[in-house]
């Protein structure tokens, strides 16, 4: 167990520095710093002395990967390659254009984030298998047949219409809650409250339905068939046997995302200015905060691994038979 | 004038020939057509194929672009406008040049806000203001207004259902015979409100007018390209990435399989929306850097909606590219590969003439049911600022002009009403048509 992880962490690694090399290359290399700088500060009216102090500032101005000037190991060291890339391997993200450390506002936001994306996740987890189970039980009847077209219907509508309605509706209609804000304790209940609510609506249509797609592929198994000839309830076999069989393949598209919750959502955050690593992202892309843009992407795919390490560990836990070696 | 092909323009052109062909060798061959034939049989797929279809036709019709000659005094070199105008906006050109001063309600006849008006003796007072366009032929527009409308669309409506009716005749044999009757129905519905909205849109602005007073249906329709350019010119560059690096790596194995999977792993382990926000970032760059490529601002705003595409495409071939691989692996290890093999038929005929046909179903429901998915992908990461150029009028970018509107006294609703349920049409049709074809496609779906 020891041994598999650690090899899975060692596997991790290459995939890690692809990460860091492609991001490397889209940030420096498809443009110079020169580039970025003439967009930052405006095309027009800009000088080269504007330009390099701008590069100065954000550490721009060395070499990409091998410095002339330097000695000994700072040939390598003092390089944009290795302060931009390789420092993110030690969690040193730099410092933001407003010249705040990354790291820091990432250990600030991600527990607003993860206060809206947890109770999201599990309420939105658990409706969605129940109403996938519900159809499963009434399968090829007039209700099953409803249910399915209901699913396809909101999974047609475009996740900007549920932030829109329901921020409209909430708020100008209701006066029930709060439209946007956020507040620690819990005292930011009544702010979770809409966010979350939203953000479970959306997921019901494709989330339910794929879950249903998973039962009934199960109910047509042998193990299902024997079980119904020994006699048990359709419930039982439903709730017992099949959902319990039905946990892999469940498992394998939900443990990935667990660690990405404390990404937060886009939309959701920034609708409802929550201070959140969501509303964070969308404002480095509208500042076009190239360092941060770049922090999030390591920090994205880092999590996500852990997430695809989570999802083998989970197996072993929910089948026996799994063994990890 | 003078005739202007952008870049997306081409590959829509190039998409379409493309499924004339395919539609051609499949009419030959009768195993091909028989998946058809079922799709042709599901009802809800074939309302949705008719109302894809007409939405198909605007986006095509819109591609057609074209630059007008100025009429200058140099008789010896003709100068051409900077706006670039489409087939579609011929049609159309009065719902575009018939704009209004600001929002007004759809069907309006009068502004939504009071003005000051000046009544010529020097008094003023303040009411709601006569549309320029909107109802304008109406001499007592509170009186009138309900017989006008309903007159117009009652006859817009008829003239639909009788060019339905020549229609129907016409493409009734491509119909199954147990979804006949019901697209029938739908086709002259469809029509008939196309027709009232037609007749319509002659007087009065159907879905009101925005900010700037122009024609929400217009904004609207040219949405329609748009989506349609991003739905299936990604699907064009996505395509020959997860066809050539999922089959090589499930044929060869080895160290190709190696090298192919490091990279999708890669590619896959950043979260989607943060590496398109990356490489869009990097394209804006590349592209305000470079002004001097592009003659007019309809190619820039083109060139941007294409590096969309091509990011999107570079960013989500590796979900199908892991699907093909899984089946390749599986088909390699069948009798007829291996009969193939042992007669000494060379890789690559095996993989063309042998493994590539039986890996199309998988291939054709992923497009299709990706489609949507990415219609929707754009109004999103248009929101987020990654999406679109902002004077490409799409359904983000309308979306994210309007959405403070709600917001409004009295509330402006109808321009996100408007492209919400364009959107919603166009997506819902997609989905039901993506099921269609799955199910008829699906080798593992059991047919009595």
């Amino acid at each position: 167990m020891i041994a598999y992880l650690i090899r899975r962490l060692l596997y991790a690694l290459p995939i890690l520095i692809g990460v860091n090399l492609l991001t490397f290359a889209l940030f420096f290399v498809v443009n110079t710093p020169d580039d970025m700088a003439r967009i930052q500060l405006g095309i027009k009216r800009v000088t080269p002395e504007a330009i390099e102090k701008w590069k100065v500032q954000r550490g721009y101005d060395k070499p990409l990967f091998v410095n002339e000037k330097a000695s000994g190991t700072e040939k390598i060291t003092d390089t944009i390659f290795w302060q931009k890339s390789v420092y993110m391997f030690a969690f040193d993200f730099g410092y933001s254009d407003d010249g705040r450390s990354i790291g820091r506002e990432i250990a600030t936001r991600m527990w607003p984030s993860l206060a809206i994306a947890l109770p999201t996740f599990f309420v939105g987890l658990l409706l969605y298998v129940s109403f996938a189970l519900l159809m499963t039980l009434f399968r090829a009847t007039a209700l099953d047949v409803i249910g399915v077209m209901f699913c396809v219907v909101l999974m047609s509508i475009s996740s900007l219409f549920y932030i829109i309605g329901g921020q409209f509706m909430a708020s100008k209609l209701w006066h029930w809650v709060p439209i946007s804000g956020y507040a620690s304790g819990v005292e930011g209940f009544k702010f979770m409250l809409l966010p979350v609510l939203i953000g479970v609506i959306g997921g019901i249509g494709a989330s339910s339905r794929w879950y249903r797609t998973i039962f009934l592929e199960e109910m047509n198994k042998d193990y299902v068939r024997t079980a119904r000839a020994k006699g048990l309830s359709e419930l039982r076999v439903l709730f017992s046997h099949v959902l319990k069989n039905a946990m892999i393949p469940i498992l394998t598209g939900v443990v990935v995302v667990i660690p990405l919750l404390f990404m937060g959502s886009l939309l959701t955050e920034s609708f409802f200015g929550i201070p959140g690593l969501g509303s964070y992202t969308i404002d480095a892309i509208n500042a076009q905060d190239f360092s941060v843009v770049r922090a999030m992407v390591f920090l994205g795919s880092l999590l996500y691994i852990v997430g695809l390490i989570l999802t083998d560990l989970s197996y072993t836990v929910v089948d026996p038979r799994v063994r990890l070696q | 004038m003078k005739i202007v092909i952008l870049w997306t323009d081409a590959m829509v052109f190039l998409l379409l020939a493309v499924a004339l062909f395919g539609a051609w060798r499949i009419r030959q061959r009768p195993h091909l057509i028989l998946p058809w034939q079922r799709v042709a049989q599901n009802r809800l797929g074939m309302i949705s194929l008719l109302i894809l279809s007409s939405f198909f036709v605007i986006g095509v019709l819109d591609s057609l672009h074209y630059r007008i000659g100025l009429s200058t005094q140099n008789k010896t070199q003709t100068v051409y406008s900077p706006e670039v105008l489409s087939a579609f906006d011929a049609l159309s050109s009065g719902l575009r040049s018939r704009t209004e001063k600001t929002y007004s309600a759809p069907l309006a006849t009068h502004l939504y806000a009071k003005e000051s008006i000046d009544l010529g003796d020097g008094k003023t007072f303040r009411d709601y203001p006569r549309l320029v366009y909107g109802g304008a032929h109406l001499l007592n527009p509170k009186g009138d207004w309900l017989a006008d409308v309903s007159q117009k669309a009652g006859q817009g409506a008829l003239a639909g259902a009788l060019v339905v009716m020549v229609l129907v005749g016409l493409i009734a044999g491509f119909i199954g015979k147990k979804s006949r009757w019901a697209v029938i129905i739908a086709a002259l519905i469809l029509a008939m409100v196309i027709g009232a909205v037609v007749n319509l849109s002659h007087s009065y602005h159907v879905f009101g007018t925005d900010k700037v007073g122009q024609d929400v249906l217009y904004l609207a329709l040219k949405s329609i390209r748009t989506g349609l350019v991003i739905g299936t010119v990604t699907t064009l560059v996505m395509l020959p990435f997860a066809l050539f690096f999922g089959i090589a790596a499930g044929y060869f194995r080895g160290w190709v399989d190696d090298i192919i999977q490091y990279v999708y792993t890669v590619l896959s382990s950043i979260p989607s929306v943060l590496l398109i926000a990356a490489s869009v970032l990097m394209m804006q760059v590349v592209i305000e850097t470079h002004a001097a490529w592009f003659a007019t601002a309809a190619e820039r705003a083109d060139v941007r909606l294409l590096s969309l595409c091509v990011i999107l495409g570079v960013t989500s071939w590796t979900g199908l590219c892991r699907l093909l691989r899984g089946e390749t692996l599986k088909l390699r290890e069948m009798e007829y590969i291996q009969a193939a093999q042992s007669f000494g038929v060379s890789s690559f005929k095996i993989l063309t003439r042998h493994l590539l046909p039986n890996l199309m179903h998988i291939v054709l429901i992923s497009v299709v049911m990706e489609f949507s998915a990415l219609v929707l992908a754009e109004a999103v990461l248009s929101y987020v600022g990654v999406g679109v150029d902002p004077s490409t009028i799409s359904f983000g970018t309308l979306i994210n002009a309007a959405r403070m509107e709600m917001g409004r006294e009295p509330m402006v609703w109808w321009t996100l009403a408007a492209a919400f349920s364009f959107m919603l049409l166009l997506v819902l049709s997609a989905n039901l048509f993506a099921d269609a074809v799955r199910d008829a496609f699906d080798p593992r779906m059991n047919r009595s």
